[in-house]
């Protein structure tokens, strides 16, 4: 499985309150949640954001509020892969649940600028900016995770072996 | 090696003699909640199940709180599907408006956690049963609907950070200023993964609303979970709301923790959290400049019990809220609404000029009933700060105690209670 677009790079610290406002949150439609995602701290991301891109953050990406509806709307804006110092820790399980991958690699998130064009190799973690002609290693997924991602979600993954 | 707290209950709901930081675990839990934000997209997520089922009727818990009574069309349309998923599959515990509080005042209050206890939670702040003892903490969705339909969940059994408690509060100073003078030491990410173990013997001057207040904000430090020792209050609170007390854990003498912070109770002041993030915290002494505020909300999971009202009805008594300046307070469940209704404490509010709310998450989340315009400030008892969390996007929202919080709606600036004396 890989992943390859152009990078919006944010900073420390971005909670899932600007990830999807809480004004949106009287829906759980995926395709309406995109529309608003990113809103209060990059107004012009869903103008912007073209199927397969990239988001790359800094320390503690998607704190505070457990809401799904975070990774939902990453998703289904169309968004292949998220990068990042660290995650919270919800986010992270949410992020794995719904089928968005999402790779911890300090040296990567550190490096990686706004608009690189970023490659992603999920079986084995390598994360290449092509840009810049840089590589990276990220910790790969265990093969459980791996399979829950590759299956579109726990509840996929659930049906599938059941 | 010894067991933190939070390992020993993980081990025992694993079946597992030990278990240690970082092992992947498959637990069984006590209890499983949802809200009306975070049930709707869990129950769409069960339809696709291809077994669908709930493990237990009377382990889960849903709670409509966050955008009720309905504050528009797409809301109540999310309460209505909750509502037929309660009926459909018999779920006792399902409150709905005129039963139901903030779910992390209303859970403790109905005796529906107890120590011991492993419960997970669609809401961030889930992490508040720690105040008795228990394990719990916050997930998202489909966890939930995973946790509904097996009555299992998957966790990174997580290191911990030793909080030592010691000495005693001084007067005006809350379970709040701790927890925001500790996510100011450590920061947001501060403890991310990782449990908060509170122990030492200044917590026998934490009531048990401080300590709901302390471990419900543990998620703002990153943490996955905080808890409280059990001792004679948590029994007793256990005693007057549950029909068991449950389990005691108690940590290892040689458990191990990845480092240890200590609180003197004794060197707290009020402390102010500024935009736009929990760990901007400074203490009420060195805010020397006129901060002016708009509105004042005292409420929410963190500060919305009856200790909280009466910290703020004692404040606001025989005084009024600044011309200008809109004052919200929001009792957290039905039961402590009629207690400070029996107490007068909502007569002290009205009289003072402030508004009273039937309990609900409403402001602090940007909901409704308090949003806030452009530029505006609020001094709120609330756990968030972020940008945008109360409205516009160059809103601004200070956390504080519902000490703090009240004298600065009466002086429309950031005060501290003994500035008023």
């Amino acid at each position: 499985m890989n992943a390859q677009g152009k990078v919006f790079k944010y900073g420390d610290n971005i909670d899932t309150d600007v990830i999807i406002p809480a004004r949106y949150l009287n829906s759980s439609d995926p395709a309406e949640l995109a529309t608003h995602c990113m809103e209060d701290i990059d107004k012009t991301f869903t103008e912007r954001v073209h199927q397969g891109d990239i988001i790359v953050g800094l320390k503690n990406f998607g704190c505070g509020s457990s809401r799904e509806h975070a990774p939902i709307a990453i998703k289904a804006a169309g968004v292949s892969c998220v990068i990042a110092e660290t995650f919270a820790r919800i986010f992270f399980r949410n992020s794995i649940n719904i089928g968005l991958p999402i790779l911890e690699c300090p040296e990567a998130a550190a490096e990686i600028q706004d608009g690189d064009t970023v490659c992603v190799d999920f079986s084995t973690g390598v994360i290449r900016d092509l840009t810049q002609n840089k590589e990276y290693k990220a910790q790969p997924f265990p093969p459980f995770m791996q399979k829950i991602i590759s299956a579109g979600g726990l509840i996929n993954y659930v049906n599938q072996n059941e | 090696m010894g067991m933190t707290m939070s390992q020993k209950i993980l081990a025992d709901h694993a079946g597992a003699a030990s278990v240690k930081a970082g092992e992947l675990i498959e637990a069984d839990l006590d209890l499983v909640l949802g809200n009306d934000i975070t049930s709707p997209v869990a129950i769409h997520e069960m339809d696709r199940m291809k077994n669908r089922r709930v493990f237990s009727q009377d382990k889960i818990a849903l709670v409509m709180d966050h955008f009720i009574p309905n504050k528009d069309i797409k809301s109540a349309e999310h309460c209505k599907c909750v509502r037929n998923f309660a009926s459909e599959f018999g779920i006792t515990n399902y409150f709905d408006v005129g039963q139901m509080g903030i779910e992390h005042a209303l859970l403790p209050e109905k005796g529906l956690v107890v120590a011991g206890n492993l419960c997970i939670g669609a809401d961030s702040h889930t992490c508040t049963y720690g105040a008795l003892g228990a394990f719990s903490t916050g997930v998202g969705s489909t966890d939930m609907a995973a946790g509904m339909a097996s009555g299992k969940a998957w966790f990174k059994v997580p290191s911990a950070i030793r909080v030592l408690v010691t000495g005693k509060k001084r007067k005006y100073v809350t379970g709040k200023d701790l927890i925001l003078h500790l996510i100011g030491e450590i920061g947001v990410d501060g403890a991310l993964y990782q449990s908060l173990e509170f122990t030492g013997d200044g917590i026998a001057d934490l009531s048990m609303d401080d300590r709901f207040t302390i471990a419900n904000m543990a998620i703002e430090a990153g943490a996955k979970n905080g808890i409280f020792p059990v001792d004679e209050q948590t029994l007793a609170y256990m005693k007057e709301h549950a029909s068991t007390c449950g389990k005691t854990y108690e940590a290892d003498p040689d458990a191990e923790y990845t480092r240890t912070v200590t609180i003197d109770l004794a060197q707290l002041e009020p402390t102010v959290s500024f935009p736009h993030l929990p760990s901007n915290a400074r203490k009420i002494s060195e805010i020397t400049e006129a901060i002016p505020m708009d509105q004042a909300v005292i409420g929410s999971c963190t500060n919305g019990r009856i200790s909280d009202l009466r910290a703020a009805a004692e404040i606001l008594k025989g005084r009024h809220v600044k011309k200008g300046l809109r004052c919200i307070v929001i009792p957290a469940t039905q039961d402590i609404y009629l207690q400070a209704m029996e107490e007068g404490l909502l007569k002290i509010f009205i009289e003072a000029g402030a508004v009273v709310s039937t309990p609900t998450c409403g402001p602090c989340l940007g909901g409704y009933m308090g949003i806030l315009a452009a530029g505006e400030r609020c001094i709120s008892t609330t756990n968030r700060n972020f940008i945008g969390r109360m409205g516009d996007v160059t809103s601004e929202v200070y956390l504080a105690s519902p000490y703090v919080a009240a004298a600065s709606a009466v002086t429309g600036k950031i005060s501290s209670p003994e500035e008023l004396q």
